[in-house]
Parts: C-alpha cells; structure tokens; sequence
C-alpha cells in the first residue's frame, strides 16, 4: 500500500510547491520589506521643481501618505503614471515623490509634460535616502500611517486596480490606527 | 616548442583575472579596512541582478551600496554594524551568508536532514538485503 501512497503524495507535494513556485503573477523580484510596521525613516531632501525649497516627510506627521519612488529612466514608472495622476485626483491622501538615480531636469521635464500627480517631489540626490528606504529599484510605493509607520511596500507599477484592492483597504485602517 | 605553447597558455591564464567593479571610487588607503571592505562587498547581494554581490555589479545601487559600506568602515563601524544596517534596511536576503536564526536555521540545516534521510534509506536497503535467502548457487540446468 506504502509503495504506491508514497510516490502519489511525494508528485502531489510537488504539484503544490511548483503551483506557489512557478506562479507567473509571483514577480520572484520583489522582496518583502523589512521596514513593514517601522517607522518611515526621514526625507530630508529638496523639491525637484525648486532645489530651494525643501521637502521633509516630518511635515506630513499625523497623516497618512504615500511615498512613489520613481525615475526618468524607469519604463514602468512611465506606464504607472496615468494611474498615479488619476490616484492624485481622489485627492485621498498626499503623494510624495521621491526621483531614485535620475537627473533634476529630466525629472523637472517629465513632470511638465506628463502631468504632476504629486503633492511634493523630493530629489534623491545621491540614493541615501533610497537606501534608507530599502529602495532596489523603480517603481515603489510606500504607504506610511497617520503613526508614522509604513504599513505596506507595493513593488510594480500602480495600477487602479491595485489601488483599489491594496492600497484604499490599508489607508482606511492606518488612519483608525492614529486616531 | 612544447615549452613556447605551455607558457603562452600560462600567460593567457594569467590574463584571466576575474573583472571587479570594486575600484569604483578607488582603494581605501588603508590595507586592513580595503581588505574587509572587499569581504564584506562578496557578501551583499545587489538586489537588481540578484545573483551578483555588490562587489561584482554595476549598476547604480551596487556602487551605493560600495560607498555605504566605505564610509561606514572609515567611520570606524563593525563588519556586523554594517551588516545589521543593510539587513535593517534589505532583508536578510541581501546577505549570501545569512547567520543561522530562527527564519534561516531550515536552510542551513536542510544539507543535514536530507544527508540523515539518505542514510537512513540506505540502511533499510541493506538490511532488507541482509535477511534475503542467499540464491546465487548456480542453478542446475542445461547448459
């Protein structure tokens, strides 16, 4: 009985892992972050429209936000931004930007052409900020709590589906837990 | 002439040497620090081609990472120190040689418990061996 059993449930244990495994929505790429339920370190950086006037993440304490991190370079952040600018009408948190390994002026004209979806946009001038972010890569976006926190790392392009489905959930209850 | 070939042969060997992104900003001057720098480079993994350490990669976040790990040594931080704030940040996956914890201990000690279950296959294989008659007499038959 054993020699049959056996073999069937070693195959069936492998059909398992190889359905989780092989899955082709699984995007292999995309680390879970560490940083899940931490508090959202500090960007201290300058607006890539003015270097002069600064843009802090302090200043949105006590609020629920999202960072998107984004580049010129980035194909997908290119196909992301429709949906971010659709995002930025419901006008339900405040967007911050932050432009990953790019230069000012491409960013400055990216924005111009395609429309500015952001509340403020930071300039990573030299990727500190990104690494103190756990940032690998283009595009990400962060959803920090009314505490702080960040509650949530989405690594692909947004789409309004994922908005919808992960993102409006979460906001909903990072801002019960600040209250 | 055997001699002339082995040497050229040698000389193309020699020619070999592994390419390194390592010199992005230059050594470290002090040879003990650029020695654990290039350790501690072999043991990060540069997330955007994720089976290159940050000492092998090109890409932009490599060279970040090399620069992070520079300073840090020359600010006169621990190689766990180092560790500790890049896992802080990445994720145990960032390193090659994770330390046994409690996330990593079945990875470390699936070599073993595959190696104990081999072992334990081929004992039963022999034992069941050891208790069959014994019939290798030649039979008795036309030849």
């Amino acid at each position: 009985m054993w020699k049959f059993l056996l073999p069937f449930a070693a195959f069936i244990a492998l059909v398992v892992l190889f359905a989780f495994g092989l899955n082709p929505k699984r995007d292999i790429h995309a680390l879970p972050s560490p940083l899940i339920g931490k508090p959202a370190p500090s960007i201290a950086l300058t607006d890539v429209m003015d270097p002069t006037r600064p843009v802090n993440n302090s200043e949105f304490k006590g609020q629920v936000y999202i960072v998107n991190v984004w580049g010129t370079w980035c194909q997908a952040c290119r196909e992301e931004h429709e949906a971010l600018l659709e995002i930025a009408q419901q006008k339900v948190v405040p967007i911050i930007g932050l432009v990953y390994q790019d230069q000012r002026d491409k960013a400055k004209l990216w924005l111009e052409q395609l429309g500015n979806p952001y509340t403020a946009v930071a300039f990573d001038t030299d990727g500190r900020t990104a690494i103190d972010w756990g940032v690998y890569g283009a595009p990400e976006t962060f959803l920090v709590d009314s505490r702080g926190r960040i509650v949530y790392k989405f690594i692909s392009p947004m789409t309004p589906e994922v908005w919808q489905r992960e993102f409006l959930p979460r906001i909903a209850a990072a801002r019960g837990a600040g209250a | 002439m055997k001699a002339a070939w082995l040497i050229a042969v040698a000389l193309c060997m020699l020619g070999g040497v592994p390419a390194r992104a390592l010199d992005a900003n230059g050594q470290l001057e002090d040879a003990a620090l650029q020695a654990r720098f290039e350790n501690i480079a072999k043991d990060l993994r540069c997330l955007v081609c994720q089976n290159e350490s940050i000492a092998d990669s090109n890409v932009e976040l490599a060279s970040d990472l090399r620069r992070q790990v520079r300073e840090m040594l020359v600010a006169g931080k621990s190689d766990d120190e180092i560790f500790d704030f890049m896992t802080d940040r990445y994720g145990a996956f960032v390193r090659f040689n994770p330390p046994v914890d409690r996330k990593t201990v079945l990875i470390w000690g699936a070599p073993f418990i595959v190696l104990l279950l081999g072992v334990g296959i081929i004992v039963r294989i022999v034992r069941g061996r050891s208790r069959m008659p014994l019939d290798d007499e030649p039979s008795p038959g036309p030849l």
